[in-house]
Parts: structure tokens; sequence; C-alpha cells
């Protein structure tokens, strides 16, 4: 009996360590090129590649940080990525929340196959979309401007927050709005006093996910935008990599200070974020 | 998430006298709630893809005030181009890789921080770690993976070796690919630990009693209980790399002599770099074409889940 029992305890402190050591390796393969990106920013240019490579070298400082917070143009490209990536937001959760209300709450002819498009449209790939955005964006006056890339983002941003703020109020009672609508309410009170307000965790998932597209966006922002001061974060990335003979260090306090607002976002609302991210396409 | 529902008194409204019904304002109403989405669907969706599935059948369009229609000469010509073939490949290899590789770490990482083994502070720690990769954006990928593989790199220093990973014809794709992993299985572990903590105990419990293994009730219990999640990221991650442009574009750029060259890519050179407007716009049309028939078999396994 006791001799099974310790058997037992042996193989399952065995288990632990074969987990512990899957954990850590796991970790390193994860992690690792990250910190490795953290330590190259506080580097000199000159130590990046030095041999043996060193986690922490003599150079250590933060000039390469105080080199893109003086350079106007850089700190432009953070700018462009702000006010793109938070009007994109603001805007599809506006038109997001009415129209998961429509479905959500109302019975009304074509709804089926709206909602099919709707669904749909997230396979087209962005590169489908190129050529003809192109044509459009030029033929509107947009190219080169923040609606141009506005309006473009949310064709992308939109249908999946439709379909997950639909899911979200598909889970609130709907005696909770009848009942402000049967009081004499219009629908718009009963969606703005009433869901609105109890909504609040799942506009959040929306809005991290949205933002988070939009920041990341890349192709239309290389294609709709032509001049310096209209690049946003990404583009600017791979300008400073063609621009000057590789500025390592500075690359990689770029590409630190632009994975910033995705990070904190991460911090706060992970719970959101991580419902945000199985929900919206996995059901379970 | 559902506890956070308080109801507010419903007194909050605004006491107004009850007004008539008006079954047909309200027979209106969801359409004006979705007027601007409708709007915006169709000037920025519809009209698009009509309007490049037009220009492939068209001489070359936007250069060329008054293009004229060819009929199905742009799709002989780019099905017959070596280098879309080429990147046909590229793009499959790519895409089965990358996917492949994603669901077998992201199981691999979610059974770890599913582990009953471990405390929750650990897990919670390992979870961050894990998930680390997908907040990054491509670009930030991109002049990450192409600083730590430089010839003179840290990882060429660990493996004590001078490759040109990116550079070198014969190791290119595979480098890409080994990126693109990188940069992609945390949604999948994400999705995956969520299913796994809905497998219920008793399952496992009555499989062990059963006498199963560890690996047969992990073929028995576990994966059954994974199947519609597995389907699901599996179509939409097929969808989602198949259609990778950024990551391969500040890399690679698709070369060295097009071993990277993605549809992607390969659509994006013909439209910008060759200003071949038409013969993109086929390109582009048989990329949609592609993701419409993956984007269908998701739709069905979703629609068979309701």
């Amino acid at each position: 009996m006791s001799e099974t029992r310790t058997t037992m305890e042996r193989r399952r402190s065995r288990q632990r360590v074969g987990v512990v050591i899957g954990l850590v390796l796991g970790a390193i393969f994860a992690a690792a090129p990250v910190l490795w990106m953290l330590a190259s920013s506080f580097k000199s240019n000159t130590e990046i590649f030095e041999l043996p490579p060193r986690l922490i070298t003599d150079g250590f400082s933060f000039d390469a940080y105080a080199a893109i917070f003086s350079d106007p143009e850089k700190v432009r490209f953070f700018v462009n990525s702000y006010v793109v990536s938070l009007s994109v937001t603001v805007l599809t959760l506006l038109v997001a929340i009415h129209a998961a209300y429509a479905f959500s709450r109302f019975d009304f002819a074509g709804k089926r196959p709206i909602n099919m498009v709707i669904v749909s449209v997230q396979a087209v790939p962005p590169i489908t979309l190129l050529i003809p955005y192109f044509g459009i964006v030029v033929a509107l006056g947009l190219y080169n401007t923040y609606p141009g890339l506005i309006l473009t983002y949310m064709v992308f941003t939109l249908p999946y927050a439709i379909v997950m703020m639909t899911g979200y109020l598909n889970t609130i009672p709907k005696e909770l709005d009848e009942a402000v609508r049967m009081d004499g309410a219009g629908s718009m009170t009963a969606l703005w006093r009433v869901l609105v307000p109890v909504s609040v965790p799942g506009i959040v998932s929306v809005g991290v996910y949205t933002f988070m597209i939009a920041w990341n966006e890349y192709l239309f922002a290389l294609t709709l935008t032509r001049t310096q001061d209209m690049r946003t974060v990404p583009i600017g990335i791979q300008l400073l990599m063609g621009q000057h003979s590789y500025e390592w260090n500075e690359l990689m306090a770029m590409s630190i200070l632009g994975s910033i607002p995705v990070l904190v976002l991460f911090l706060f609302f992970q719970r959101y974020f991580i419902s945000g991210l199985t929900s919206g396409s996995v059901k379970s | 998430m559902q506890d956070v529902i308080v109801a507010p008194a419903p007194q909050a409204a605004t006491p107004e006298p009850p007004r008539r019904r008006r079954p047909l304002s309200r027979t209106a109403e969801p359409y004006g709630f979705l007027a601007p989405t409708l709007a915006l669907m169709f000037v920025l969706m519809i009209i698009p893809v009509v309007l490049v599935v037009g220009y492939s059948f068209m001489d070359n369009v936007i250069l060329n005030a008054t293009p004229e229609l060819v009929g199905v000469d742009n799709f002989v010509t780019v099905l017959t181009d070596s280098v879309f073939l080429t990147a046909t490949g590229n793009t499959l290899f790519f895409t089965v890789g990358s996917v492949a590789a994603h669901l077998v770490i992201g199981l691999c990482f979610a059974m770890l921080l599913n582990s009953p083994l471990i405390g929750n502070i650990p897990r919670a720690i390992f979870r961050a770690l894990y998930i680390l990769p997908w907040l990054f954006t491509a670009a930030v990928i991109a002049v990450l993976w192409r600083m730590l593989l430089a010839p003179n790199g840290v990882i060429n220093y660990l493996l004590s070796t001078d490759v040109e990973w990116l550079a070198s014809p014969a190791l290119a794709l595979g480098t890409v690919t080994f990126i693109n992993i990188w940069a992609g299985y945390p949604f999948f572990m994400v999705s995956l630990l969520a299913g796994l903590q809905g497998v219920p105990a008793q399952l496992h419990e009555a499989a062990t009693v059963d006498g199963a293994s560890a690996w047969q009730r992990f073929w028995n219990v576990t994966i059954p209980q994974l199947r519609p999640i597995i389907i699901s990221l599996t179509l939409l991650d097929l969808i989602w790399t198949s259609q990778q442009f950024a990551l391969i574009w500040m890399t690679t750029g698709g070369g060295p002599v097009n071993v990277t060259e993605m549809l992607s890519t390969y659509t994006y050179k013909l439209a910008f770099s060759r200003y071949e407007f038409s013969l993109a716009s086929t390109s582009a049309v048989l990329v949609l074409l592609m993701s419409m028939v993956l984007a269908f078999f998701y739709v069905r396994h979703q629609r068979a889940g309701d």
C-alpha cells in the first residue's frame, strides 16, 4: 500500500518536472525574442551585433528612445496611428452598436441575408479590395488623408464588431429594454439608457480588438498614404529600416514604443481581450 | 461576465406619457439602425468586389481611360504565369505549415497551462508570456526576426553557424514560415485553453476508472471534445494565413528569386510595381475565390454547430 503510494508520488513529481521543463522551454521560445528586442533598444548601435552577444551592454542607455522622441517626423507616425486607431474604434463602436441592436432585438425582412453578408465579408482578402480601393479613394479625393484610412479600416473592423456585439446583446434579457419601451420610451432611449450601460464589458472587448486591428494594419496604410507626414507606425518602422543604414537600436525602440498601446490594453483588459479573441470567431 | 448585468431601475427612463404603438415605424426602425452599416458595406465592400471582378475581364484599367473587355485573356495569362504557380505553391506550403504548427504548438501550450500540477500564479505568468508574440504587429515581428536572424545575429551565434536565413534560396521559405508560426500560435493556444477548461472533468475520471492511459484519454476524450473548436480555428487560420502580406513583404519581399513569393505579394507587385492593374485584379479575384471556398466550409461548420 505505502509502496504504491510512493511510486504514485514519484510518478506525480516526475510528471511535474516534465510539465515545468515544458513550460520553461515554451517560455523561452515565446519570450526570449521579445526580451532581446527590449535589451537591444537600450544598446548602442555598434553593440547590437557584438560578439559574444550580451543582454545588457556597457553602452546601456535610453538614447534610442530619446532619438525617436526628438525627431518630429517619427513622433508624427505615432500621432497618425493614434488619430486613425482611436477614430476607427469610436466610429466602429457607434455603427456596430446600432446594427447589433437591430439584429438582436428586431425581426425584419432581409435579416438573415444581411447577416450572412456581414459574416461572410470577413473572409474577403484585403489584397482583393486593395486595387479597387486605390481607385475609389483617389476618386473621392481621400488618397493620403486620415478619412481615407479610417473609412477603409472600418470595413474590416465592422463585420467582426457587429457579430460580436450582437452576440453580447443576445445574452442580455429582452425584458430589460422591453420594459422601458413599454413605458413609452423610444428604441433609442432603450438602447442608450438601458442596453449600452449594461453592455460595457462587451463594448470594451469589441473596442480593444478594433483598436488593435487598426493599430496593426499595414497593407492599406502602405498603399493609401504617400507622404511621410501621413504614415502610421508600422509603415514608419519599415521606412526606418530602409532609410538609414540600419539604426537597429532605434528600430527596436520604435518597435517597443509601437507595441506599448496594445501591451497596455492587454495588461488592463486581459479578460476582455481573451474573451474578445475567442468569442468572435469560435463557438464552444 | 454575465454577472455584470445588473438591471438598472426601469424608472430611469423619462416618465413620458405612453405613446401609441406605431407598427409601421417599428418595422422600418431596424433599417434605420442598420443604415450606416449597409451604406458602408455597399460602398466599401460590394462595389469594390464588383469592380475588381469587372477589372479582371478588361485590358489595363485605372491607367487606361477607356478599358476594353478582353474576356478571359487575363485569367489565361495569370494562370499560365510560372511565378503565379510558384506563388500558389509557396502560399500552400506557408499556410499549411503555419496552421499545422499553430495547432500543435497551441495545443501543447494549452495543455501545459491546463495541467493540474501547477499553481494559479505560475499559470497566469506563463500564459501571459505565451501570448506575447500575438501582441506585436507584423512590422515589429519582421524587424525583430531580421535582427535575430542576421548573419552575425544572435541565432547564428547560438547555433555556431553563419547562415543567411532570409536570403538563402534554400532556407528563406522555411524561415518565413517559422517566423509566422512564432507569431500566430497564441490565437490557437488561448482558444484551445478555453476549450480544455470546458471539458467536463467527469469524462476524464470515467476514462481513468476504465483504465485508459493518459495517451488514450488524450485521443479519446480531449480531442473529440475539442474537435469543433479545432475545426473552426483551423479554417479561420487557413483563411488568414493564406492572406498574409505584411510579414512576407517586410522580411523577404517575396525573394530571393521568388522563393517566398506569396499570392498576396505577387498580386501587390503586379499592381504597384508593374502597374498591371488588370492582371493584378485577375490574381486578386483568384485569391478571393480560394478564400470563399474556405469561408464556405467555415460558415457551414458554424451553422452545423447551431
